[in-house]
């Protein structure tokens, strides 16, 4: 479904003067079918963000391609709400002039829903993150971490995507909050089988939502393991990055 | 519509906007509200105190005080409003496209931007006036070509660090179009910083046209401006110093409700402040811009 070949990203460097580029990712290749969950593993800085962003069609990559159902991720009409997405810093993921109504509307708007439909949708939706009516009218800054989470992951998939990308969308929570998101996560994967890019730098969060995970380092592939083999990883990255969580 | 709710619960910036609302009236329907020509002389009424025909008295050429003032609300407040609403309109428009697109087109705008603010405000409007003749419509079209690129600039840094949010991010990922990026996530949230700009620089821009009228580079006598009355009053500071009152208390108190409004405005735009919010800010950015207007004459 996802199919990701030779991809490679630079940036200029800060600097006015200055001519060189940054190497953020190079030559990656992965693939991520239907319904599957595939983690994305490394320390902050490694490019997951970046590959993130064009994994979702935001920037074009310098080389490579990026294939959604064997189209071009860089064409807007063509992916339209099949590709989603849910961010990390929940203090800027919903337009603070919206209300929880307008943000979820925004999505259900794009398919092509309006009137009671559509309101009968949200009022799914939101009880469906485990929200109730009540929050509707409310503004992002009247909500806690948690709950701006899943307004996100209710606006994400109201579009019924088929892959979400998730960008260390559950970093900035705290420990429980963090554990009823991936819960939250978990069960709607089963009941939408849509399939997850979970970006995070928390192998243990990643252990418990996927199916694989890809580590990453430096924007380039170290590994890619299925999740019950995570003991066996060869790479000396990997197994440092392994022995971290494991001591 | 919660910020108009948080507005209209704003004492202070509701009889500013009312004010400034009545005065804009009063200039667009000048011809019917005030009592007399403005640029009728009556040499036998020069200094005339004020009387039930003429309620604010007469000038040095016996001119009717409150006729020529609400005459004077057109070149003082409305050409400058609309000098202030092109300069925004040009300013925005360019300050979206570079600070949302960025790139090539970016640049280039920026740096015609830059060329445009390394000439002084002031050294501008007079370049106009040297090349195409002292007059209100020079001004305002310097006015317009000296504000704008300022706009620009400011709304282009807006648009660019809001350009950066995730719910633009989210909205582009699910594949929603530049043009209602733009116009429903973008211009939401930067207006207030828009308006905030706009309504402050009007403050400044109604002292400077009536400081150019004052210097005789702005509208010509006979026409009323109230720069222009005050310079008038000025030969006779000393022996009728209250012909001075009625255009400089004008100026002030218009000066100051557009500043009071600006700052109410910016706390009232603001989804996350609701009712609770301070004052004494206005205060200071009403002395600032005054002051900011008197030292360029
Ligand atoms: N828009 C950008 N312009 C310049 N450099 C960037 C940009 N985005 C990311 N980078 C650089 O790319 C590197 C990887 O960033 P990122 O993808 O956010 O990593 P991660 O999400 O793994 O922490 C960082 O060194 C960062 O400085
Ligand atoms: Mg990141």
């Amino acid at each position: 479904m996802l199919k990701v070949e030779g991809v490679a990203k630079a940036y200029k460097k800060a600097g006015l003067f200055s001519r060189e580029r940054e190497q953020v990712l190079a030559d990656i290749h992965f693939a991520c079918d239907y319904g599957e969950c595939l983690g994305i593993i490394g320390e902050s800085g490694s490019g997951k963000s970046t590959l993130g962003r064009l994994v979702l069609g935001i920037e074009q990559p310098d080389r490579g391609s990026i294939l959604f159902e064997g189209e071009s991720v860089t064409k807007r009409r063509g992916r339209a709400g099949k590709i989603s997405a849910v961010f990390q810093d929940y203090t800027s993921s919903i337009n603070p002039f919206y209300t929880v109504e307008a943000a979820i509307m925004e999505s259900l708007r794009l398919i092509g829903m309006g009137g009671q439909e559509a309101s009968d949708k949200l009022d799914f939706l939101l009880d469906q993150v485990g929200l109730d009516r009540s929050y509707r009218q409310k503004h992002p800054h009247e909500l806690s971490g948690g709950e701006v989470q899943r307004v996100c992951i209710a606006r994400a998939v109201a579009t019924n995507p088929t892959c979400i990308v998730l960008d260390e969308a559950i970093s900035s929570l705290d420990g429980s909050v963090q554990m009823q998101v991936l819960q939250l996560l978990k069960q709607l994967g089963q009941t939408y089988r849509m399939s997850y890019l979970f970006i995070t730098h928390d192998l243990q969060a990643a252990a418990y939502l996927c199916d694989r995970v890809m580590i990453v380092h430096r924007g380039r592939v170290v590994e890619t393991v299925a999740v019950e083999q995570l003991k066996d990883v060869q790479s000396a990255y990997a197994r440092k990055l392994l022995g971290m969580v494991m001591l | 519509m919660k910020w108009l709710k948080n507005a209209l619960h704003d004492k202070v910036a509701m009889a500013s906007f009312t004010f400034l609302v009545l005065i804009a009236a009063a200039g667009i329907f000048a011809p019917f509200l005030a009592p007399h020509d403005p640029k009728a002389v009556h040499m036998d009424m020069r200094f005339a105190p004020a009387s039930w025909e003429y309620p604010l008295g007469n000038d040095q050429l016996g001119r009717c005080v409150l006729s020529r003032l609400i005459y004077g609300i057109r070149p003082s407040l409305l050409w400058v409003l609309a000098a202030l609403v092109l300069s925004v309109g040009i300013g925005g428009i360019v300050g979206f496209v570079a600070g949302y697109f960025r790139g090539r087109l970016d640049a280039v705008l920026m740096r015609l931007c830059d060329v445009m603010l390394s000439f002084p405000g002031y050294v501008m409007t007079l370049a106009i006036i040297g090349i195409m003749g002292v007059g209100l419509e020079n001004i305002l079209i310097a006015f317009v070509l000296s504000k704008w690129p300022w706009f620009a600039r400011v709304i282009r840094t807006s648009v660019r660090q809001y350009a950066e949010a995730d719910y633009v991010r989210f909205a582009k990922a699910i594949g929603i179009s530049d043009w209602q990026i733009m116009t429903r996530h973008i211009a939401l949230v930067a207006t207030p910083d828009i308006a905030v700009i706009a309504s402050s620089s009007l403050g400044s821009m109604i002292l400077q046209i009536s400081g150019f009228s004052f210097l005789g580079l702005g509208i010509q006598a006979p026409n009323a401006e109230w720069g222009m009355m005050l310079s008038e009053a000025r030969e006779v500071m000393f022996s009728r110093p209250e012909l001075m009152l009625a255009p400089g208390l004008a100026i002030v108190l218009t000066v100051c409700a557009v500043n009071f409004l600006a700052d109410a405005l910016q706390t009232a735009l603001d989804p996350k402040l609701g009712r609770s919010r301070q004052k004494p800010q206005a205060l200071v950015s009403a002395l600032d811009t005054g002051i900011s207007g008197k030292s360029g004459r």
